[in-house]
């Protein structure tokens, strides 16, 4: 009986290990052929295609980017500026409001709870928004149209923070603290932020990631190439490569040569995506662990 | 330490009075993040009125002049409504058939890699994707479609000895496509929540099954199947109420937001955005968003009951 469960369960791993290579492979070919692809001489490309191992190599596409540094630098630091700043001060509005509704004693606090909780079920939608921050506070082409819209708060990690101020702080800790003279703020910086580090790491990398990746806000709050992040850039490119297949007849006037050419897009692809590509392996179990908290609720 | 406590309170009339200056501190806390939901949410939701006005940028979001129901009417004489929501609905119903059947079951298969090494590389890889922007994907996905330089159209068709396809012109493909880019990006994410719940299986359960002779097929049909169904029914009624919004990214950069293409990508939240944006039509783009905030939030409340009536901790409110 022994030996039959044995051989089931190795034929088990065996089929869990291959279903699994074949995943991961899934996963991983389209990143190889993006990077590989960047690395091909691109008229080679023109002709012949993209290829998983180059035929002709070249660093060309690379060698563009370093002489278009003033756009494409210029586009990572916006984009990394966004990141910076969009997710420090995500993170400090969402504990400073959460450790506010974490208190039992707040008055109204429920009230602004459901309140917060409402925002996740209905939206104003897309027009209202645009016209308010476009007409109103005017953050079209300026930084703030990148980091305000949508990605500061959202009520869901209003939650996930206020649940666990609630159950990981002992309140003992905080009223000790406040019975020798400290106040809520000195309670919050010293005592708060320090025991919460899990969870502000967790969140903040979801956070990070976010920015980083976003190119929303760009499509709508920015048209100025000076504030293109690297995502809009990316887009952008697209955009105009679309524009000019579609109406290459219009078009005989433009210097085609000017463009970035295939490969060079690839290969800004490729940098943008290099710092995820670098850091993610470490944190890996910090996204895993931000995943599985949405799941319980949300 | 209580004790100390109650002993500085004072006397009842004065409590409610200091309490309230105690609570200061708090108040100012919460006051960026509250002004934040005020500014991105609620002012929005007041201005949600604009689908029944003719926009003026100049007058704006509150003193456009009112035109009733001429957007809408607008909206339904496009023709476009129609498509857009069967599009948005078929394809949510697709994805989340598909990817529901296709998380557990790699999530099971996972579940039974002993190596614990290989288990976590594994899981780091197919979630890789996920942490992509739609941008990127769509330059992965042009680099196997494109016409001039695609992959598949200059190494795999020739190969076979077919002739290429220009992908980005053929609508014909594009169902296929999306369901395959949107599982490859997703699966990783979904993945990890089922895997969640299997882990908190309780081992007892399996060792019990074990004595008693049974396979590993038979385990994960009576064990690890049935403790999933409260996951799965949270996870699916999740996704019956999101059924009226789609993933802006997938359907508008993927296809590149190709023209010939609308009758197959054009979903309510592509369709409100190029309304918007390009075609400089924010009426039929507020009355499309109207319509899918409404739809959609009576969705949420209805999903919320239903899962409320089949287990109660695990309503969202």
């Amino acid at each position: 009986m022994g030996g039959i469960l044995s051989k089931q369960e190795k034929r088990m791993q065996l089929l869990a290990h291959i279903v699994m290579i074949f995943l991961s492979v899934l996963a991983l070919v389209p990143f190889w052929l993006l990077i590989a692809a960047s690395f091909s001489d691109s008229n080679y490309a023109v002709a012949e295609g993209y290829r998983f191992i180059p035929k002709v190599f070249s660093l060309d596409a690379y060698q563009y980017i370093l002489q278009q540094w003033n756009q494409i630098g210029r586009a990572y630091l916006v984009t990394l500026t966004v990141t910076a700043v969009g997710t420090v001060s995500s993170i400090l509005i969402v504990s400073l409001l959460s450790y506010g509704l974490s208190q039992k004693d707040l008055p109204g606090r429920r009230v602004i709870f459901g309140l917060i909780l409402f925002t996740m079920l209905f939206s104003g939608g897309i027009v209202p928004q645009y016209m308010i921050y476009n007409n109103y506070l005017h953050l079209k082409n300026t930084i703030w149209g990148l980091i305000v819209p949508n990605l500061l708060l959202n009520g869901f990690t209003v939650v996930l923070v206020r649940n666990y101020f609630q159950q990981s702080i002992p309140p003992e800790l905080s009223e000790a603290m406040e019975i020798d003279g400290a106040g809520p703020f000195y309670i919050f910086f010293r005592l708060v932020m320090p025991l919460s580090t899990p969870i502000l790491a967790t969140v903040g990398l979801m956070e990070a990631v976010t920015y980083w990746n976003d190119w929303n806000n760009g499509l709508y709050y920015i048209t100025d190439n000076k504030l293109y992040s690297m995502q809009q850039l990316l887009n952008e490119m697209n955009n105009n490569v679309m524009f000019m297949s579609n109406n290459a007849s219009q078009l005989q006037g433009v210097d085609v040569n000017a463009l970035p050419t295939a490969t060079m897009r690839l290969a800004i692809a490729v940098i943008a995506i290099l710092p995820i590509i670098c850091m993610y392996p470490f944190f890996q179990k910090y996204f895993a662990k931000g995943i599985t908290m949405g799941a319980v609720k949300g | 330490m209580t004790h100390t406590k109650t002993g500085k309170t004072d006397p009842v009339p004065y409590k409610k009075k200091i309490r309230w200056k105690r609570m200061v501190p708090f108040y100012l806390m919460m006051t960026p993040g509250l002004l934040y939901f005020l500014i991105n949410n609620y002012l929005p939701m007041a201005g949600i009125t604009v689908a029944f006005r003719k926009v003026n940028y100049k007058l704006g979001l509150f003193k456009s002049p009112w035109c009733g129901f001429d957007n809408f009417e607008f909206l339904f004489a496009s023709g476009q409504l129609g498509t857009m929501i069967r599009n948005t609905i078929l394809y949510n119903l697709v994805f989340i058939i598909l990817g529901t059947t296709l998380a557990i079951t790699v999530a099971i298969l996972l579940n039974e890699v002993r190596s614990k090494i290989a288990s976590r590389f594994y899981q780091t890889i197919i979630l890789l994707p996920y942490l992509m922007s739609m941008v990127v994907v769509s330059y992965l996905v042009y680099a196997f479609l494109s016409g001039e330089t695609g992959y598949i159209n200059k190494a795999v068709l020739p190969a076979l000895g077919l002739k290429p396809i220009s992908f980005y012109q053929e609508k014909a493909y594009w169902p296929f496509i999306l369901v395959f880019v949107n599982q490859w990006k997703g699966i990783g994410f979904s993945m990890i929540i089922y895997l969640a719940a299997i882990v908190g299986i309780s081992n007892d359960f399996y060792e019990a099954a074990r004595v008693d002779g049974a396979s590993r097929w038979q385990q994960i049909r009576c064990i690890t199947l049935p403790s999933l169904k409260p996951t799965v029914i949270t996870m699916f009624i999740l996704s019956v109420s999101k059924m009226f919004y789609s993933d802006f990214g997938l359907f508008y950069q993927v296809p590149k937001n190709s023209g010939i293409l609308y009758p197959v990508t054009q979903t309510i939240d592509t369709y409100v955005y190029n309304a918007l944006m390009n075609q400089n039509n924010p009426g039929m783009s507020a009355a499309a968003g109207f319509i899918q905030a409404i739809v959609g939030c009576v969705l949420v409340v209805a999903a919320n009951a239903l899962i409320r009536k089949i287990s109660r901790e695990d309503a969202i409110f």
